[in-house]
């Protein structure tokens, strides 16, 4: 056992929920302003745990340098679609009453360090943070504000894939985004794509994947197919270290992993870099 | 030639006939529909992938560049094409066959049949979602004609990776779908056995596609199916792809991507202001 592990002991005192938070990794209370203070990032295991858009939006971006676009854009149901627990109408409402957030990415102009960008976060808390008909929609205004303001763009993505229940109109999101990221890069305008815990499936199979520079956070989950089903394709049990942010790098696929706390530092660097 | 005899089948029928093993594969319809075909081999990079074919082809006179993933006839072509699921160095490989067609003026016709892109532990390795990302990306800017047939399976992501197009006809009796019935009963309904319901809700057949602006025409199948005449469904799909070419083949390259572009941002634009 080493020193930081023997460190890190349970307290004394009974912990409670409202003084302390249980990292999900190493299971260490952290005083829940240390756990706030360092956005979620475990003192002792440097564990990410995932950020709301808004948490997110906070840690990049120039304080109150924020403004919201197309917020009016949000979930439709195109196939009228219910499942074995009700409708998805349904579903979409109770989501949006949960969470406040009427989509599963926020788009707006920003600053990073003073630079001008338009940004998209998504949200893993709204539905898985799946893509939809209005989240495809959200990003392709960006791409296209992007280019009309002559900005940078930069997406952080949190997604398990596509919305289910918007079936076919969610898989052409894919190729509806990925044609928005054309232009941005036509334009000649840098595109950073940042990829967070998780980014899987038909996210990771278009924009998150397209970044002039992929850049992720330490051991986020990165992937196209879900680790079950490939152990059930290949009939064996895959390395822990499968679809890691780590992994993803070591195939070339990312070009850097980055602290929490020094993203946005690093995303203003290369973005003066990119001349800007 | 194609009835026009009305055959109801409900969804769940229609996704058997289009994965009936007796149905005709790209490598049947190639060669029932090209007078000439030259088969290119290779992404340059790792391989040749014989989950997804593809060379230059002359139809009725008219040069092309055919491509489309490969469904094997006998068990010995199913375990060779790995049962027309792609892996990375598929996709890789047709786009830069796309690659060859816009150089040398040709326009591009692609055949689709995949239960899906392959879910194997070495496809993750070399950039599954990397190879798909990139070619939505690509596709969207190519400056050729591109004709989209979706002659059987089109699986989620796996498919959408060659069938960003300009014209997308589908056979009456295919699918097309973000994901497999079976995997979206088994995930919303928690019962894999609600496959022909999860089939019905995600409106995955030609009719309803047609119906939700994703596909633009919809190719009559002989009464039974394609397995039951081939040459009446090859003669049917030869017809649909010459008319889509004579049309597209008019327009400037500038047009196409115009076109292309608008096609796909407006699949899924709904709009539902609720004012934040
Ligand atoms: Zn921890």
């Amino acid at each position: 056992m080493s020193w930081f592990e023997k460190s890190a002991e349970t307290p004394l005192r009974v912990p409670t929920e409202a003084l302390w938070v249980v990292c999900p990794s190493c299971k260490a209370y952290v005083e829940k302003d240390a756990w706030k203070q360092a956005g979620k990032v475990c003192p002792r295991c440097n564990y990410h745990a995932r950020l709301s858009c808004r948490e997110r939006i906070k840690m990049l971006t120039d304080a109150d340098s924020f403004e919201e676009i197309n917020a009016q854009v949000t979930t439709s149901d195109p196939l009228n679609f219910s499942d074995g627990s009700g409708t998805y109408a349904a579903k979409a409402a109770a989501t949006k009453a949960k969470t406040g957030e009427f989509e599963s990415v926020v788009t707006g102009t920003a600053a990073i360090e003073k630079i001008p960008v338009v940004i998209a976060v998504m949200d893993f808390k709204f539905l898985g943070g799946s893509l939809s008909s209005g989240a495809g929609e959200r990003i392709l205004l960006a791409t296209e504000v992007a280019v009309k303001l002559h900005r940078p763009l930069i997406i952080v993505s949190a997604s398990g894939g596509a919305r289910m229940h918007e079936g076919i109109i969610s898989l052409m999101q894919m190729a509806k985004t990925s044609a928005g990221i054309a232009r941005v890069k036509e334009a000649g305008l840098p595109y950073f794509s940042i990829l967070t815990d998780p980014t899987t499936g038909g996210v990771s199979a278009s924009y998150a994947m397209l970044g002039d520079l992929n850049i992720a956070e330490p051991k986020a989950l990165i992937g196209f197919a879900g680790r079950r089903v490939i152990e059930n394709t290949i009939k064996q049990k895959l390395p822990d270290d499968f679809q890691t942010a780590e992994y993803t790098r070591d195939h070339g696929f990312v070009d850097c992993i980055v602290q929490r706390r020094e993203l946005k530092g690093f995303v203003a660097k290369c973005l003066r870099y990119a001349g800007f | 030639m194609a009835t026009k005899k009305q055959v109801k089948r409900t969804a769940w029928d229609t996704v058997q006939l289009a994965r009936n093993p007796g149905r005709p594969n790209v490598t049947e319809y190639i060669s029932m529909m090209c007078e000439d075909f030259v088969e290119l081999h290779g992404d340059r990079l790792f391989g040749d992938d014989r989950a997804l074919i593809g060379g230059f082809a002359t139809i009725s006179g008219v040069k092309v560049m055919v491509m489309g993933h490969r469904k094997g006839r006998t068990v010995e072509e199913n375990v060779e094409s790995n049962f027309g699921m792609a892996s990375p160095d598929g996709y890789r490989k047709a786009m830069r066959l796309m690659r060859i067609a816009e150089k040398f003026g040709l326009p591009v016709v692609t055949f689709i049949d995949t239960p899906g892109a392959y879910p194997g532990a070495d496809a993750e390795a070399r950039g599954q979602a990397e190879a798909i990302a990139h070619n939505l990306e690509f596709m969207s800017t190519l400056r050729t004609p591109i004709v989209v047939v979706v002659i059987g399976e089109g699986g989620s992501g796996g498919a959408l990776g060659i069938a960003v197009g300009d014209k997308i006809l589908m056979l009456q009796n295919a699918v097309y779908s973000v994901i497999s019935p079976e995997g979206c009963a088994s995930i919303l309904w928690r019962d894999g056995s609600k496959a022909p319901v999860a089939a019905e809700a995600l409106k995955i057949t030609a009719e309803s596609l047609k119906k939700l602006g994703v596909i633009d025409e919809i190719v009559s199948e002989p009464a039974q199916g394609a397995h039951t005449d081939p040459k009446a469904a090859a003669a049917a799909v030869k017809k649909a792809v010459l008319a889509a070419l004579k049309e597209l083949m008019r327009l400037s390259a500038d047009e196409l991507v115009a076109k292309r572009y608008d096609k796909f941002c407006a699949m899924g634009r709904y709009f539902e202001v609720k004012g934040k």
